[in-house]
């Protein structure tokens, strides 16, 4: 399925400067998407994944700016584009959802009006704009569509509007699509319902997918290439098989530990000590080390790179080479500790 | 059809609201000390005197008679003549609403001229010093009382620099024009501060919204982001915030009409209330009153049509 890169992010900085500081919410992060395929944006709250999902549209909310890098979508840098040829790659190239489609709908137009003004070709009747407009909802499995289009978002419910943001995002059929936590707002059985949507619509109208979410469990079902960040920068990146396979960065390991499993019940969950760096005072070394059971001298000092350990593994990490065989170590007395407290 | 139901079951509920009203003014009016007679006739007049111009003006009845009269005449909106003028109320009513009515419309028609694009302004960029500097110019408009900013017009543009009247009404339509616009310039100032900083609240609330993020995201034109996104979603407020205004603004004819001498209903009124003009008080509070309830179904109507979340029942 991979194919030609669609689009590639190059050392992207973000910053949100008030007046007395200017914090770097997204610090230098680079990656790539193929045509084609899910990007799954990984990490905890405040780690920056919405805030580089935002910037690859140009949207980040004021007071954020972004002051660095290169945005280049099928090889034109998007950062370098006026407002007027942003606003042809909005929505016709890259369309964005959000994670609360109550807020993400204008609460005083109708979806069908919503959905329609996307569709801005010359010489369209409002006839056809109709018919195209119940396509749309009923591609995303809204019933009766033709009666919703003069329906408003508070008459939907939850999974009903999120359907109707995903058919107006998708109205100009764009080939990127940024989901961010499409399914956080939602409850389990919906969430279900929206990643199989999510799911066939990308095989039906072939689009690549940038994820943000902090659920692992989504992750592992939709993603085919996996970033994990944290503290604004990308600790670990590699196809999804490797990453729950091999992870081979402690804080990656760390989120996969902390998911609740029914084998190991009874047992107490598994959470990172601590809580991520105020982005306002960075620590000196590694972001991470501060929490990091694996931490040593060098961690605390200097900031490690993002180097390759295997084909297309990377990992930000100064104790890359043995971190293999520590944390298959820390993984089997883990299994045993769950063993016996299953008793 | 749900919509008229509402409105009928509205209409019949102002019918208490202004029972409640009759009986305030009328027993109101009454309370104030001072004789009609007395004030027509002068201190020296006999008692014989008196007594006839009390039955001639039906003074004599007893007080509850005199109420059910005023109550009857409140349905056939027929309030008798004024006791201090040789003419009959709705006749007065006739002359001075017109004033009154353009007063307001022009006083609206200035208070949103000055306070959209300013309100919009202000809100769009509340970041930079041009938005804080609006902000605060505003700030001092809604505490200065009208009557002080009505005399310093009055001085500036009528006396100095005499490119308006300082007073009356005129006779031609260009001479009213003329007459009207810095008593209503004046009645806007407050009416416009106020509704720029609601106008510039909400526009910085709506910015704040997903769904203007989304419209970006979708590739609209700004033009259509402005009108259907924020200005639709900044307006369903402001709006009510108008509307509201509107009959505050007939409050405060009394004080703009008496400070630019314009013959309209509040310059009459209070000239009535003085002489204890019995007809013209009633009548006019009465004519307030419903105009007041009118204007509040308006408001809660045009707050459903505007805000589609707003059901009418």
């Amino acid at each position: 399925m991979a194919g030609s890169v669609l689009l590639e992010v190059k050392d992207l900085h973000t910053d949100f400067a008030s007046e007395d500081k200017n914090v770097h919410a997204v610090n230098g992060v680079s990656f790539s998407i193929m045509e084609g395929e899910i990007f799954g944006l990984i990490g905890e709250s405040g780690c920056g994944k919405s805030v580089t999902c935002r910037s690859l549209i140009r949207l980040v909310k004021k007071p954020g700016k972004i002051v660095g890098g290169q945005i280049l979508y099928q090889g034109k840098n998007i950062l370098e584009c006026s407002e007027k040829e942003m606003q042809k790659i909005r929505g016709k190239e890259i369309g964005i959802i959000f994670q609360e489609p109550m807020t993400t709908l204008n609460p005083v137009l109708t979806i069908g009006q919503q959905l329609m003004e996307s569709f801005k070709e010359p010489g369209m009747t409002r006839k056809e704009k109709k018919t195209r407009a119940a396509q749309m909802l009923r591609l995303v499995g809204i019933p009766s569509p033709e009666e919703r289009l003069d329906s408003y978002a508070h008459e939907f419910s939850g999974g009903m509007r999120q359907r109707a943001m995903i058919a107006i995002a998708l109205a100009s059929r764009p080939h990127l699509l940024l989901a961010d936590e499409p399914t956080t707002a939602l409850d389990v059985t919906v969430q279900d319902q929206i990643i199989r949507l999510l799911l066939r619509l990308r095989e039906e109208l072939k689009m690549s997918m940038v994820l943000v979410t902090h659920d692992l469990g989504v992750v592992s079902m939709m993603c085919d290439h996996i970033a994990v960040m944290y503290a604004g920068v990308i600790m670990e990146s590699a196809d999804a098989g490797t990453i729950f396979k091999r992870p081979a960065n402690p804080y990656t390991y760390g989120l996969m530990r902390s998911i609740p499993s029914l084998e190991k019940k009874g047992g107490e969950l598994y959470s990172i000590e601590g809580a991520p760096p105020d982005l306002d005072h960075m620590p000196e070394g590694c972001p991470f080390a501060p929490r990091c059971e694996f931490c040593e001298e060098i961690c605390r000092k200097s900031i490690p790179e993002l180097a390759e350990t295997e084909p297309g593994h990377f990992t930000r990490c100064h104790r890359a080479e043995c971190m293999g065989s520590l944390l298959a170590d820390s993984f089997l007395a883990d299994t045993v500790k769950g063993g016996t407290s299953d008793v | 059809m749900e919509e008229l139901t509402y409105i009928a079951k509205r209409i019949l509920q102002m019918i208490p609201v202004l029972l409640i009203i009759t009986f305030v003014i009328f027993f109101g009016m009454r309370l104030i000390p001072g004789d009609p007679a007395l004030l027509l006739l002068g201190n020296r007049a006999s008692d014989e005197a008196l007594a006839a111009m009390h039955k001639k003006l039906g003074l004599d009845q007893p007080l509850i008679t005199q109420y059910f009269l005023f109550l009857k005449q409140c349905i056939t909106f027929d309030f008798g003549d004024s006791l201090s003028m040789k003419t009959s109320v709705t006749g007065l009513f006739r002359q001075k609403a017109v004033i009154t009515v353009s007063l307001t419309l022009m006083t609206i028609f200035f208070a949103m001229l000055i306070s959209f694009p300013l309100g919009y302004i202000s809100g769009m960029m509340h970041d930079r010093k041009i938005g804080a500097f609006i902000d605060s110019l505003s700030l001092i408009f809604v505490s200065v009382p009208e009557f002080l900013i009505g005399l310093i017009m009055l001085i500036v543009f009528a006396l100095n620099l005499k490119l308006f009247p300082v007073g009356g009404w005129g006779t031609t339509v260009p001479e009213h024009i003329r007459s009207l616009i810095l008593p209503s310039f004046t009645g806007a100032l407050g009416t416009a501060a106020l509704v720029l900083r609601n106008i510039r609240g909400n526009v910085i609330d709506v910015l704040q919204k997903d769904y203007v993020d989304f419209a970006y995201s979708k590739g609209l034109s700004s033009w259509r982001i402005r009108s259907s996104y924020i200005f639709r979603n900044v307006m369903i407020s402001t709006v009510t915030l108008l509307t509201m205004r509107m009959t505050y603004m007939l409050a405060g004819s009394i004080v703009i009409e008496s400070v630019f001498a314009l013959p309209g209903l509040g310059q009459m009124m209070l000239n009535a209330i003085l002489a204890r003009d019995y007809p013209v008080v009633q009548g006019t509070v009465f004519l307030f009153a419903i105009i007041v309830l009118v204007m509040n179904l308006i408001t809660d109507v045009l707050y459903s049509i505007l805000d589609p979340r707003v059901k009418l029942n």
